[in-house]
């Protein structure tokens, strides 16, 4: 079986496919070892959380009731601006992904949870963690890849549409929940395909209705009402911070496949895939952001998109315990270990999303890729 | 059973007018829409875990030693608590290095008013997680998940003339709640209790008090000095055994014996018994995988996933990433044991566990009954 490489530099040549399955070995070691340290400290982490998000969002929302005041505007909108994003990233994420599972507390757990979220759990839990996870960066696989609407990698064919590319990532950067439900929903390839008819895409179109509806009557109707002569202050403010929350999260996920130094993997390379072949894909096609405490948390710990895609469903405040172990074994293997700063990653994927929407310049070396080192073929 | 004894209560609630009733669900949904995704109760329970309305939780006000390992708990419930009738038990939910454990615990005080502190008496039994949780590092202040009392093991409103309690290490804690709830009183009582030692004697000072006041004859049977209490010790120390409305409480074997003692008499009905030890589950290789809403039991070995196990015999599976990772495949344990075939951790559950598994990558370590 094979791990096939698209770059005329194949980053995987030195390793044999002993390697690559020590590499899994190794990592599941890493992953049983932290496993069997979970325990009382990590309950009281995510608890403490939850209650710190619930906390601001109520103190924000009770603050914005009086936001025709500007301080009050300012001091509300801040607040919930920051509840919003701890409650899709480090709580919601993270949560939806199982990772609490273990605690067999059924208030935290990715059965039952619903987040502050136009795209419904069931089906973002669907297109992320089944689809989005299994295949990641697989070109035609994962939709991750530029959404749909995008190419990210020189691989995926030009299409004159692309040419709007830039424009379109802005637009969904700033609407980006609906982006997200729309994509969950395969709201383009069902329309396309003529499946609007299909009952099984009409109840979950349904199903994204019901949750934009309860979502825009809390904070576009009900909260303005409740803030009686603040209402189009209120509204404001709840507009405002989904923005912030839209256009933070953007950032944050565009950083986490889309920046230079990711590779990408074509469908063909992982029929067959072994779990070593498997985490060695999650390696090389993930990115992290360094940066503070403060930022890790913001971003759901998407900050450390490697471990995160090595280890979907462990807790996300352990990932980073885990960087020094899992660089070591990026090091030992002569791996690249992807990472940067935020700022840089933005730029670095903006970048990409501007120049791919333009042809390639001169047209890839076909040949020379198709035979690109394979790995771990057998008697390699 | 739970037992609604405030059905009175409950009549008039729905003999009230219903304009108010209605206006008050208006006004949940309304919160409800206001906090949307969350429930009000989401946020409310951050500040008032035991308030009506709220999913049934009680908190730890005090623990008192009784014993070296053993220790009585005392526990404010949740408004919503309905009460309980002497001996019966009450499951308990407490987290545990991070991990909510349900266990059943005896109510080891008299019913009083329904909002009043209960107790239970927990014995730490070695490698016991929940009880020597509770015996050894419980805090006051602490939440516990509680459900309402079940259980039948429970004397009829009026006292039978003449009652036998037999009763071994922490299976005392039932008899205790029946003999502080006074259902007990003007019976002739006689209690046969094992224990180790003198010291191990859960409640020995009140206990040697009851006897003492006449309300009751005490039996201690020191086990480690004078060994098991036989059938034959019985009939000797109590000679009318089988003429007592008899409640036992102990070690299966203990119970066994003496179910078919009186069995054997025909006196079945006689006899009361309540096993204290929750179901053991016995982790093996590969086993009978039971998918109870589908009707369907199929024979699976240790190394096949029970995702596939479902499938092959036909039943309709969740199912997601097949590795893993998605969690979209979890079904409800409802009793059985898996192991992981990734890392080979096992997984058990009895019912009321709430324990959900991946069923791509657990495959049976003994029975498994699914509910799905």
């Amino acid at each position: 079986m094979t791990v096939m490489q698209r770059k005329p530099a194949n980053p995987i040549a030195h390793l044999s496919s002993e390697d690559i399955e020590e590499i899994g070995k190794e990592l599941d070691a890493i992953r049983d070892r932290v496993l069997a340290d979970l325990g009382e400290r990590d309950a009281r982490y995510i608890r403490r959380l939850i209650r710190t998000q619930r906390g601001l969002e109520l103190g924000s929302r009770a603050v914005l009731l009086f936001s025709l005041f500007p301080p009050a505007w300012i001091i509300g909108t801040a607040g919930l601006s920051v509840a919003k994003i701890l409650e899709n990233m480090e709580i919601g994420h993270n949560i939806l992904h199982g990772q609490w599972d273990w605690m067999r507390d059924p208030k935290i757990h990715s059965t039952t949870w619903e987040w502050d979220h136009v795209s419904p759990a069931e089906q973002w839990k669907h297109s992320h963690n089944e689809l989005h996870h299994r295949y990641t960066n697989v070109i035609g696989k994962d939709n991750d890849l530029g959404y749909g609407i995008m190419r990210v990698d020189e691989d995926q064919r030009w299409h004159p549409l692309y040419l709007g590319q830039p424009v379109w990532n802005l637009i969904n950067a700033f609407f980006f929940e609906y982006g997200i439900a729309a994509y969950d929903l395969e709201l383009g390839r069902n329309l396309k395909k003529g499946r609007h008819r299909d009952p099984a895409f009409r109840a979950r179109a349904r199903a994204v209705g019901r949750k934009i509806r309860r979502q825009v009557l809390k904070d576009y109707v009900l909260h303005p009402l409740l803030s009686g002569p603040s209402f189009l202050s209120t509204l404001a403010a709840t507009f405002t911070a989904n923005l912030v929350r839209n256009l933070w999260s953007h950032s944050v996920i565009m950083c986490g496949h889309f920046p230079e130094g990711v590779e990408t993997f074509e469908k063909t390379s992982i029929e067959g895939e072994t779990r070593g072949e498997w985490y060695l894909r999650q390696m090389l096609g993930s990115a992290n952001i360094s940066g503070s405490r403060l930022l890790h948390i913001m971003s759901g710990n998407l900050s450390h998109q490697i471990e995160h895609h090595l280890f979907p469903d462990l807790p996300s405040n352990r990932y980073r315990e885990v960087v020094p172990e899992v660089r070591a074994l990026f090091d030992r293997y002569g791996l690249k270990y992807t990472t940067g700063s935020l700022p840089r990653q933005v730029f670095s994927a903006w970048k990409k999303v501007i120049r791919l929407s333009l042809p390639n310049r001169r047209p890839r070396d076909r040949a020379s890729n198709r035979s690109a080192p394979a790995l771990g073929t057998s008697g390699a | 059973m739970p037992v609604c004894r405030h059905h009175r209560e409950m009549t008039t609630t729905v003999q009230r007018p219903s304009a108010p009733a209605s206006l008050r669900r208006g006004l949940l949904r309304l919160a409800a829409a206001v906090t949307t995704p969350l429930l009000p109760d989401d946020y409310l329970d951050l500040v008032a875990p035991l308030r009506a309305g709220a999913d049934l939780r009680g908190r730890i006000l005090e623990v008192r030693p009784e014993t070296q390992d053993a220790a009585t708990v005392v526990i404010q419930p949740g408004r919503d608590w309905q009460g309980h009738r002497p001996g019966q038990y009450v499951r308990l939910g407490v987290d545990v290095n991070g991990v909510r454990q349900w266990r059943a615990y005896s109510v080891t005080s008299a019913p009083g008013d329904r909002h009043d502190p209960i107790t239970i008496t927990v014995k730490a039994i070695p490698g016991g997680l929940v009880s020597n949780q509770l015996v050894r590092h419980a805090q006051p202040g602490t939440i516990v998940q509680l459900d309402q009392a079940q259980g039948d093991f429970v004397p009829p409103a009026t006292p039978p003339a003449r009652v036998l309690l037999v009763t071994a290490g922490s299976g005392i804690t039932p008899v205790m709640g029946m003999l502080r709830s006074g259902a007990l009183t003007g019976a002739d009582v006689t209690l046969v209790h094992s224990a180790p030692t003198a010291a191990d004697v859960i409640f020995g000072a009140a206990l040697r008090d009851l006897a003492a006041t006449g309300s009751l004859r005490l039996v201690e049977r020191h086990t480690r000095d004078a060994g098991q209490l036989s059938l034959a010790d019985l009939a000797a120390l109590v000679p009318d055994h089988l003429e007592r409305e008899t409640w036992a409480c102990g070690p299966a074997g203990l119970l066994d014996a003496l179910t078919a003692h009186w069995t054997a008499a025909g006196l079945g009905e006689r006899l009361h018994t309540e096993q204290f030890r929750p179901t053991i589950i016995a982790p093996g290789e590969g086993g009978t995988v039971t998918f109870g809403r589908s009707g369907v039991t199929v024979a699976a070995d240790g190394r096949t996933p029970l995702l596939e196990a479902g499938e092959a015999a036909g039943v309709l599976m969740p199912s997601g990433c097949r590795m893993g990772i998605c969690y979209g495949c979890v079904l409800p344990l409802r009793q059985g044991a898996v192991r992981d075939l990734r890392n080979g951790s096992l997984t058990t559950a009895v019912p009321g566990d709430g324990v959900l598994v991946q069923t791509c990558v657990s495959a049976a370590a003994g029975p498994c009954d699914l509910e799905h």
